[in-house]
Protein backbone atom coordinates (compact mmCIF):
# COMPACT_ATOMS: atom_id res chain seq x y z
CA UNK A 1 0.00 0.00 0.00
CA UNK A 2 2.07 2.85 -1.29
CA UNK A 3 -0.37 4.54 -3.62
CA UNK A 4 -0.32 7.85 -1.77
CA UNK A 5 3.45 8.05 -2.25
CA UNK A 6 2.90 7.35 -5.96
CA UNK A 7 0.20 10.02 -6.20
CA UNK A 8 2.46 12.53 -4.47
CA UNK A 9 5.18 11.81 -7.01
CA UNK A 10 2.56 12.23 -9.75
CA UNK A 11 1.50 15.63 -8.41
CA UNK A 12 5.11 16.81 -8.35
CA UNK A 13 5.47 15.84 -11.99
CA UNK A 14 2.18 17.48 -12.91
CA UNK A 15 3.15 20.69 -11.12
CA UNK A 16 6.46 20.81 -12.98
CA UNK A 17 4.73 20.27 -16.32
CA UNK A 18 2.04 22.81 -15.52
CA UNK A 19 4.68 25.39 -14.63
CA UNK A 20 6.66 24.68 -17.80
CA UNK A 21 3.51 25.16 -19.85
CA UNK A 22 2.28 28.23 -17.98
CA UNK A 23 -0.96 26.51 -17.05
CA UNK A 24 -3.35 28.11 -14.59
CA UNK A 25 -5.12 24.89 -13.73
CA UNK A 26 -4.93 21.24 -14.62
CA UNK A 27 -8.16 19.83 -16.00
CA UNK A 28 -7.51 16.17 -16.64
CA UNK A 29 -4.71 13.76 -15.87
CA UNK A 30 -4.51 10.52 -17.81
CA UNK A 31 -2.60 7.58 -16.41
CA UNK A 32 -1.83 4.19 -17.84
CA UNK A 33 -1.60 1.55 -15.17
CA UNK A 34 -1.04 -2.15 -15.71
CA UNK A 35 -2.08 -4.83 -13.23
CA UNK A 36 1.59 -5.79 -12.84
CA UNK A 37 2.74 -2.29 -11.95
CA UNK A 38 2.33 -2.87 -8.24
CA UNK A 39 -0.20 -0.06 -7.95
CA UNK A 40 -3.86 -0.77 -7.36
CA UNK A 41 -6.14 1.47 -9.41
CA UNK A 42 -8.88 1.88 -6.77
CA UNK A 43 -6.24 2.80 -4.20
CA UNK A 44 -4.71 5.33 -6.59
CA UNK A 45 -8.14 6.84 -7.09
CA UNK A 46 -8.66 7.08 -3.35
CA UNK A 47 -5.24 8.50 -2.64
CA UNK A 48 -5.19 11.00 -5.50
CA UNK A 49 -7.38 13.72 -3.94
CA UNK A 50 -5.29 13.68 -0.78
CA UNK A 51 -2.11 14.21 -2.76
CA UNK A 52 -3.69 16.79 -5.05
CA UNK A 53 -5.18 18.95 -2.31
CA UNK A 54 -3.79 22.46 -2.50
CA UNK A 55 -1.95 21.82 -5.76
CA UNK A 56 -2.61 23.14 -9.24
CA UNK A 57 -4.25 19.79 -9.98
CA UNK A 58 -6.61 20.03 -7.02
CA UNK A 59 -9.71 19.92 -9.21
CA UNK A 60 -8.40 17.78 -12.01
CA UNK A 61 -10.14 14.68 -13.23
CA UNK A 62 -8.04 11.57 -12.94
CA UNK A 63 -8.58 9.14 -15.80
CA UNK A 64 -6.84 5.80 -15.46
CA UNK A 65 -6.52 3.46 -18.42
CA UNK A 66 -6.00 -0.14 -17.37
CA UNK A 67 -3.39 -1.67 -19.63
CA UNK A 68 -3.73 -5.25 -20.84
CA UNK A 69 -1.29 -7.95 -19.80
CA UNK A 70 0.48 -9.14 -22.96
CA UNK A 71 3.57 -11.23 -23.51
CA UNK A 72 5.94 -11.87 -26.38
CA UNK A 73 7.10 -15.48 -26.61
CA UNK A 74 10.85 -15.97 -26.96
CA UNK A 75 10.24 -19.50 -28.20
CA UNK A 76 7.66 -19.14 -30.96
CA UNK A 77 7.76 -15.37 -31.44
CA UNK A 78 4.03 -14.85 -31.03
CA UNK A 79 2.33 -12.21 -28.96
CA UNK A 80 -0.57 -13.15 -26.74
CA UNK A 81 -2.82 -12.08 -23.91
CA UNK A 82 -1.84 -13.35 -20.47
CA UNK A 83 -2.98 -12.97 -16.88
CA UNK A 84 -1.08 -11.50 -13.95
CA UNK A 85 0.01 -14.79 -12.45
CA UNK A 86 0.15 -16.81 -15.65
CA UNK A 87 2.53 -15.07 -18.01
CA UNK A 88 3.01 -18.00 -20.34
CA UNK A 89 2.62 -18.01 -24.11
CA UNK A 90 -0.99 -18.64 -25.10
CA UNK A 91 0.16 -20.07 -28.43
CA UNK A 92 2.81 -22.61 -27.50
CA UNK A 93 2.60 -22.70 -23.70
CA UNK A 94 6.24 -21.82 -23.07
CA UNK A 95 7.15 -19.72 -20.04
CA UNK A 96 10.11 -17.99 -21.67
CA UNK A 97 8.19 -14.83 -22.42
CA UNK A 98 8.80 -11.13 -22.15
CA UNK A 99 6.15 -8.83 -20.82
CA UNK A 100 5.29 -6.22 -23.44
CA UNK A 101 2.38 -4.60 -21.64
CA UNK A 102 0.88 -4.74 -18.19
CA UNK A 103 3.45 -3.22 -15.83
CA UNK A 104 2.96 0.41 -16.82
CA UNK A 105 2.62 3.12 -14.24
CA UNK A 106 2.74 6.09 -16.52
CA UNK A 107 1.53 9.66 -16.75
CA UNK A 108 0.33 9.60 -20.33
CA UNK A 109 -1.46 12.87 -20.97
CA UNK A 110 -2.28 16.15 -19.33
CA UNK A 111 -4.98 18.68 -20.17
CA UNK A 112 -4.80 22.15 -18.66
CA UNK A 113 -6.10 25.69 -18.92
CA UNK A 114 -3.78 28.51 -19.76
CA UNK B 1 -0.38 3.74 10.76
CA UNK B 2 0.76 3.91 7.20
CA UNK B 3 0.51 7.57 6.25
CA UNK B 4 2.04 7.53 2.80
CA UNK B 5 0.05 4.84 1.16
CA UNK B 6 -3.56 5.83 1.04
CA UNK B 7 -4.53 3.16 3.56
CA UNK B 8 -6.07 5.97 5.56
CA UNK B 9 -8.53 6.85 2.85
CA UNK B 10 -11.64 4.83 3.47
CA UNK B 11 -15.03 4.71 1.86
CA UNK B 12 -16.42 6.73 4.72
CA UNK B 13 -13.99 9.61 4.49
CA UNK B 14 -13.31 9.57 0.78
CA UNK B 15 -16.09 12.06 0.02
CA UNK B 16 -14.17 14.68 1.99
CA UNK B 17 -11.38 14.53 -0.51
CA UNK B 18 -13.11 13.53 -3.73
CA UNK B 19 -15.86 16.14 -3.72
CA UNK B 20 -14.95 18.34 -6.62
CA UNK B 21 -18.27 19.09 -8.24
CA UNK B 22 -17.94 22.82 -7.67
CA UNK B 23 -15.63 23.63 -10.48
CA UNK B 24 -17.05 25.39 -13.53
CA UNK B 25 -15.12 24.57 -16.61
CA UNK B 26 -14.87 26.31 -19.93
CA UNK B 27 -13.50 24.99 -23.17
CA UNK B 28 -11.46 28.13 -23.76
CA UNK B 29 -7.74 28.04 -23.75
CA UNK B 30 -7.55 24.39 -22.88
CA UNK B 31 -4.54 22.47 -23.98
CA UNK B 32 -3.47 18.85 -23.85
CA UNK B 33 0.02 17.42 -23.89
CA UNK B 34 1.22 13.87 -24.15
CA UNK B 35 3.73 13.03 -21.45
CA UNK B 36 4.41 9.30 -21.11
CA UNK B 37 6.54 9.55 -18.01
CA UNK B 38 6.92 6.91 -15.36
CA UNK B 39 5.20 8.01 -12.17
CA UNK B 40 8.22 7.14 -10.08
CA UNK B 41 10.69 8.98 -12.31
CA UNK B 42 12.06 10.98 -9.40
CA UNK B 43 12.63 7.86 -7.30
CA UNK B 44 14.19 6.12 -10.29
CA UNK B 45 16.56 9.04 -10.87
CA UNK B 46 17.71 8.83 -7.27
CA UNK B 47 18.09 5.07 -7.61
CA UNK B 48 20.36 5.49 -10.62
CA UNK B 49 22.47 7.83 -8.54
CA UNK B 50 22.62 5.34 -5.66
CA UNK B 51 23.70 2.63 -8.07
CA UNK B 52 26.52 4.88 -9.25
CA UNK B 53 27.67 5.19 -5.64
CA UNK B 54 27.79 1.42 -5.36
CA UNK B 55 29.42 0.92 -8.74
CA UNK B 56 32.08 3.51 -8.11
CA UNK B 57 33.24 1.56 -5.10
CA UNK B 58 32.74 -1.81 -6.71
CA UNK B 59 30.10 -2.71 -4.15
CA UNK B 60 27.41 -5.30 -4.78
CA UNK B 61 24.05 -4.02 -3.51
CA UNK B 62 21.32 -6.49 -2.67
CA UNK B 63 17.72 -5.77 -1.76
CA UNK B 64 16.07 -8.38 0.46
CA UNK B 65 12.30 -8.52 0.34
CA UNK B 66 9.73 -10.80 1.96
CA UNK B 67 6.63 -10.83 4.09
CA UNK B 68 7.23 -9.95 7.76
CA UNK B 69 9.19 -12.61 9.59
CA UNK B 70 10.19 -14.74 6.60
CA UNK B 71 13.75 -14.75 7.89
CA UNK B 72 15.58 -11.81 6.28
CA UNK B 73 17.58 -10.89 9.37
CA UNK B 74 18.29 -14.54 10.17
CA UNK B 75 19.58 -14.94 6.62
CA UNK B 76 21.88 -11.95 7.09
CA UNK B 77 23.18 -13.36 10.38
CA UNK B 78 23.99 -16.70 8.77
CA UNK B 79 25.51 -14.96 5.76
CA UNK B 80 27.78 -12.85 7.94
CA UNK B 81 28.89 -16.00 9.78
CA UNK B 82 29.59 -17.69 6.46
CA UNK B 83 31.32 -14.87 4.58
CA UNK B 84 32.84 -12.50 7.14
CA UNK B 85 36.31 -13.90 6.45
CA UNK B 86 35.97 -13.33 2.71
CA UNK B 87 34.05 -10.10 2.30
CA UNK B 88 33.42 -6.86 4.07
CA UNK B 89 29.68 -6.43 4.59
CA UNK B 90 27.45 -3.51 5.55
CA UNK B 91 23.71 -3.56 6.14
CA UNK B 92 20.96 -0.99 5.73
CA UNK B 93 18.01 -1.97 7.89
CA UNK B 94 14.49 -1.04 6.90
CA UNK B 95 12.96 -2.08 10.19
CA UNK B 96 11.26 1.25 10.71
CA UNK B 97 9.89 0.71 14.18
CA UNK B 98 12.69 -0.78 16.24
CA UNK B 99 16.47 -1.02 16.34
CA UNK B 100 16.23 -4.77 16.88
CA UNK B 101 17.33 -5.96 13.46
CA UNK B 102 20.19 -3.45 13.24
CA UNK B 103 21.33 -4.53 16.70
CA UNK B 104 21.30 -8.21 15.67
CA UNK B 105 23.60 -7.32 12.76
CA UNK B 106 25.92 -5.19 14.91
CA UNK B 107 26.18 -8.04 17.39
CA UNK B 108 27.87 -9.91 14.54
CA UNK B 109 30.44 -7.14 14.22
CA UNK B 110 29.03 -5.74 11.00
CA UNK B 111 28.02 -2.07 10.58
CA UNK B 112 24.27 -1.65 10.29
CA UNK B 113 22.43 1.56 9.61
CA UNK B 114 18.85 1.82 10.68
CA UNK B 115 16.48 3.75 8.45
CA UNK B 116 14.02 5.20 10.87
CA UNK B 117 12.30 7.85 8.85
CA UNK B 118 9.64 7.16 6.33
CA UNK B 119 6.59 5.18 5.66
CA UNK B 120 5.84 1.91 7.32
CA UNK B 121 5.45 -0.02 4.13
CA UNK B 122 8.48 0.34 1.87
CA UNK B 123 11.89 1.90 1.43
CA UNK B 124 12.55 4.37 -1.37
CA UNK B 125 15.70 5.49 -3.12
CA UNK B 126 15.94 8.74 -1.17
CA UNK B 127 15.96 6.98 2.19
CA UNK B 128 18.66 4.60 0.98
CA UNK B 129 20.72 7.50 -0.35
CA UNK B 130 20.58 9.17 3.04
CA UNK B 131 21.66 5.95 4.67
CA UNK B 132 24.55 5.59 2.24
CA UNK B 133 25.96 8.91 3.35
CA UNK B 134 25.92 7.75 6.95
CA UNK B 135 27.75 4.53 6.27
CA UNK B 136 31.47 4.13 5.80
CA UNK B 137 31.58 2.29 2.50
CA UNK B 138 35.34 2.15 2.25
CA UNK B 139 36.44 -1.34 1.35
CA UNK B 140 32.92 -2.72 1.59
CA UNK B 141 32.14 -5.56 -0.84
CA UNK B 142 28.45 -6.14 -0.23
CA UNK B 143 25.69 -3.84 0.99
CA UNK B 144 22.53 -5.62 1.98
CA UNK B 145 19.35 -3.62 2.19
CA UNK B 146 16.76 -5.36 4.34
CA UNK B 147 13.50 -3.93 3.08
CA UNK B 148 10.34 -3.58 5.13
CA UNK B 149 8.53 -6.89 5.58
CA UNK B 150 5.80 -6.54 2.97
CA UNK B 151 5.09 -8.48 -0.22
CA UNK B 152 3.44 -5.55 -2.01
CA UNK B 153 4.90 -2.05 -1.70
CA UNK B 154 8.69 -2.61 -1.81
CA UNK B 155 8.49 -4.15 -5.29
CA UNK B 156 7.63 -0.81 -6.86
CA UNK B 157 10.63 1.18 -5.66
CA UNK B 158 14.06 0.89 -7.23
CA UNK B 159 16.64 1.58 -4.53
CA UNK B 160 19.75 1.40 -6.67
CA UNK B 161 20.42 -2.25 -5.91
CA UNK B 162 21.90 -4.69 -8.41
CA UNK B 163 19.90 -7.68 -7.33
CA UNK B 164 16.53 -8.37 -5.77
CA UNK B 165 16.09 -11.38 -3.56
CA UNK B 166 12.67 -12.47 -2.42
CA UNK B 167 12.37 -14.82 0.54
CA UNK B 168 9.41 -17.15 0.93
CA UNK B 169 9.26 -19.12 4.16
CA UNK B 170 7.72 -22.55 4.02
CA UNK B 171 5.11 -21.56 6.59
CA UNK B 172 3.54 -19.07 4.19
CA UNK B 173 2.09 -21.42 1.59
CA UNK B 174 3.60 -22.46 -1.72
CA UNK B 175 1.17 -20.38 -3.77
CA UNK B 176 2.54 -16.99 -2.63
CA UNK B 177 4.20 -16.35 -6.03
CA UNK B 178 0.77 -16.62 -7.68
CA UNK B 179 -0.78 -14.31 -5.12
CA UNK B 180 1.98 -11.68 -5.24
CA UNK B 181 3.13 -11.77 -8.86
CA UNK B 182 4.61 -8.27 -8.84
CA UNK B 183 6.92 -9.11 -5.96
CA UNK B 184 8.02 -12.50 -7.21
CA UNK B 185 8.47 -11.30 -10.78
CA UNK B 186 10.93 -8.71 -9.43
CA UNK B 187 13.18 -11.35 -7.86
CA UNK B 188 16.55 -12.32 -9.35
CA UNK B 189 16.75 -15.11 -6.80
CA UNK B 190 14.10 -16.73 -4.66
CA UNK B 191 14.97 -18.32 -1.35
CA UNK B 192 12.59 -20.80 0.24
CA UNK B 193 13.45 -20.25 3.89
CA UNK B 194 12.95 -22.21 7.11
CA UNK B 195 13.27 -25.45 5.16
CA UNK B 196 13.87 -27.27 8.47
CA UNK B 197 10.14 -26.85 9.03
CA UNK B 198 9.18 -28.71 5.84
CA UNK B 199 8.78 -31.91 7.80
CA UNK B 200 6.03 -30.36 9.91
CA UNK B 201 4.51 -28.13 7.23
CA UNK B 202 3.62 -31.02 4.98
CA UNK B 203 1.53 -29.10 2.47
CA UNK B 204 4.33 -26.82 1.29
CA UNK B 205 5.67 -28.30 -1.93
CA UNK B 206 8.91 -26.56 -3.04
CA UNK B 207 8.38 -27.80 -6.60
CA UNK B 208 4.91 -26.29 -6.64
CA UNK B 209 6.35 -22.99 -5.41
CA UNK B 210 8.87 -23.08 -8.22
CA UNK B 211 6.12 -23.94 -10.70
CA UNK B 212 4.24 -20.79 -9.68
CA UNK B 213 7.44 -18.79 -10.15
CA UNK B 214 7.87 -20.16 -13.70
CA UNK B 215 4.27 -19.24 -14.46
CA UNK B 216 5.42 -15.65 -13.96
CA UNK B 217 7.88 -16.13 -16.82
CA UNK B 218 10.69 -15.92 -14.29
CA UNK B 219 13.90 -17.86 -14.72
CA UNK B 220 15.16 -16.84 -11.29
CA UNK B 221 16.86 -19.69 -9.44
CA UNK B 222 14.91 -21.05 -6.49
CA UNK B 223 17.03 -22.24 -3.58
CA UNK B 224 15.90 -23.67 -0.29
CA UNK B 225 17.68 -23.24 3.02
CA UNK B 226 17.30 -22.92 6.78
CA UNK B 227 19.40 -19.98 7.88
CA UNK B 228 18.79 -20.47 11.59
CA UNK B 229 20.02 -24.06 11.41
CA UNK B 230 22.66 -23.32 8.76
CA UNK B 231 21.15 -26.03 6.58
CA UNK B 232 21.78 -25.90 2.81
CA UNK B 233 23.25 -22.41 2.92
CA UNK B 234 26.23 -23.27 0.72
CA UNK B 235 24.53 -22.73 -2.62
CA UNK B 236 23.28 -19.36 -1.39
CA UNK B 237 26.80 -18.37 -0.32
CA UNK B 238 28.15 -19.55 -3.68
CA UNK B 239 25.53 -17.49 -5.50
CA UNK B 240 26.70 -14.45 -3.52
CA UNK B 241 30.37 -15.13 -4.21
CA UNK B 242 29.62 -15.31 -7.94
CA UNK B 243 27.67 -12.07 -7.76
CA UNK B 244 30.50 -10.24 -5.97
CA UNK B 245 32.92 -11.41 -8.67
CA UNK B 246 30.51 -10.42 -11.42
CA UNK B 247 30.15 -6.96 -9.90
CA UNK B 248 33.92 -6.52 -9.74
CA UNK B 249 34.15 -7.51 -13.38
CA UNK B 250 31.43 -5.07 -14.34
CA UNK B 251 33.37 -2.35 -12.50
CA UNK B 252 36.48 -3.12 -14.52
CA UNK B 253 34.46 -2.92 -17.72
CA UNK B 254 32.61 0.18 -16.62
CA UNK B 255 29.26 -1.60 -16.71
CA UNK B 256 26.34 -1.52 -14.38
CA UNK B 257 23.44 -3.84 -13.73
CA UNK B 258 19.87 -3.34 -12.76
CA UNK B 259 17.72 -6.08 -11.31
CA UNK B 260 16.21 -8.24 -14.01
CA UNK B 261 12.79 -6.73 -13.88
CA UNK B 262 11.79 -3.32 -12.71
CA UNK B 263 8.13 -2.47 -12.50
CA UNK B 264 7.73 0.05 -15.25
CA UNK B 265 6.23 0.40 -18.66
CA UNK B 266 8.02 -2.10 -20.81
CA UNK B 267 7.18 -0.09 -23.90
CA UNK B 268 8.80 3.02 -22.49
CA UNK B 269 11.92 1.37 -21.26
CA UNK B 270 13.17 -0.95 -23.92
CA UNK B 271 16.78 0.00 -23.13
CA UNK B 272 19.25 -2.73 -22.33
CA UNK B 273 19.54 -3.72 -18.73
CA UNK B 274 23.27 -3.33 -19.16
CA UNK B 275 24.42 0.17 -19.79
CA UNK B 276 27.66 2.04 -19.74
CA UNK B 277 28.05 4.46 -16.92
CA UNK B 278 30.16 7.52 -16.82
CA UNK B 279 31.80 6.92 -13.50
CA UNK B 280 33.29 10.34 -13.35
CA UNK B 281 29.98 12.04 -13.80
CA UNK B 282 29.15 14.97 -11.60
CA UNK B 283 27.34 13.69 -8.59
CA UNK B 284 24.49 16.04 -8.23
CA UNK B 285 23.86 15.96 -4.53
CA UNK B 286 21.06 18.34 -4.13
CA UNK B 287 20.95 17.63 -0.41
CA UNK B 288 17.36 18.53 -0.33
CA UNK B 289 16.60 14.87 -0.02
CA UNK B 290 12.99 14.24 0.38
CA UNK B 291 12.52 11.43 2.80
CA UNK B 292 9.14 9.96 2.42
CA UNK B 293 6.43 12.39 1.59
CA UNK B 294 4.13 12.83 4.54
N1 LIG C 1 12.76 -22.82 12.09
C1 LIG C 1 13.35 -21.75 11.57
N2 LIG C 1 13.01 -20.53 11.98
C2 LIG C 1 13.62 -19.46 11.41
C3 LIG C 1 14.58 -19.60 10.39
N3 LIG C 1 14.97 -18.38 10.00
C4 LIG C 1 14.29 -17.51 10.77
N4 LIG C 1 13.48 -18.15 11.62
C5 LIG C 1 12.62 -17.56 12.66
O1 LIG C 1 11.65 -16.74 12.07
C6 LIG C 1 11.40 -15.59 12.90
C7 LIG C 1 11.62 -14.33 12.11
O2 LIG C 1 12.95 -14.27 11.64
P1 LIG C 1 13.63 -12.92 11.21
O3 LIG C 1 14.99 -13.25 10.70
O4 LIG C 1 13.53 -11.92 12.30
O5 LIG C 1 12.67 -12.51 10.02
P2 LIG C 1 12.61 -11.12 9.21
O6 LIG C 1 12.17 -11.44 7.85
O7 LIG C 1 13.89 -10.41 9.38
O8 LIG C 1 11.47 -10.36 10.01
P3 LIG C 1 11.03 -8.80 9.85
O9 LIG C 1 12.29 -8.00 9.71
O10 LIG C 1 10.29 -8.51 11.11
O11 LIG C 1 10.14 -8.74 8.64
C8 LIG C 1 12.36 -15.71 14.08
O12 LIG C 1 11.69 -16.29 15.15
C9 LIG C 1 13.42 -16.64 13.54
O13 LIG C 1 14.06 -17.38 14.56
C10 LIG C 1 14.91 -20.94 9.97
O14 LIG C 1 15.76 -21.16 9.10
N5 LIG C 1 14.27 -21.96 10.58
MG1 LIG D 1 14.23 -8.44 9.98
ZN1 LIG E 1 0.68 0.70 3.05
ZN1 LIG F 1 5.11 -19.36 -27.78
Amino acid sequence: MHELAICQALIEQVEDLARDNHAVSVETIWLQVGPLSGAEIPLLEHAYPLAAAGSIAENANLVIDTMPVRVHCKKCGEESEASTNRLICAVCGDYHTKLISGDEMVLSKLEFDK
Amino acid sequence: MCDTCGCNVTHSNAHLVTDKGKLARTEDGRQAITVLQNLLTENDRQAVHNRQHFDKQSILAINLMSSPGAGKTALLEATIDGLADEFSIAVIEGDLETENDAQRIRDKGVPALQISTGSACHLDAHMVHDALHHLDLNGVDIVFIENVGNLVCPASFDLGQHRNITLLSVTEGDDKPAKYPVMFRAADLILLTKSDLLEVIDDFDPQQAEHYVRQLASEAPVLQLAARRKIDIDSWLDWLRDEVMAQRERRINNLSLRPNIQPEGAALHSADKYHHDDHDHHHQHTHSHRHSPS
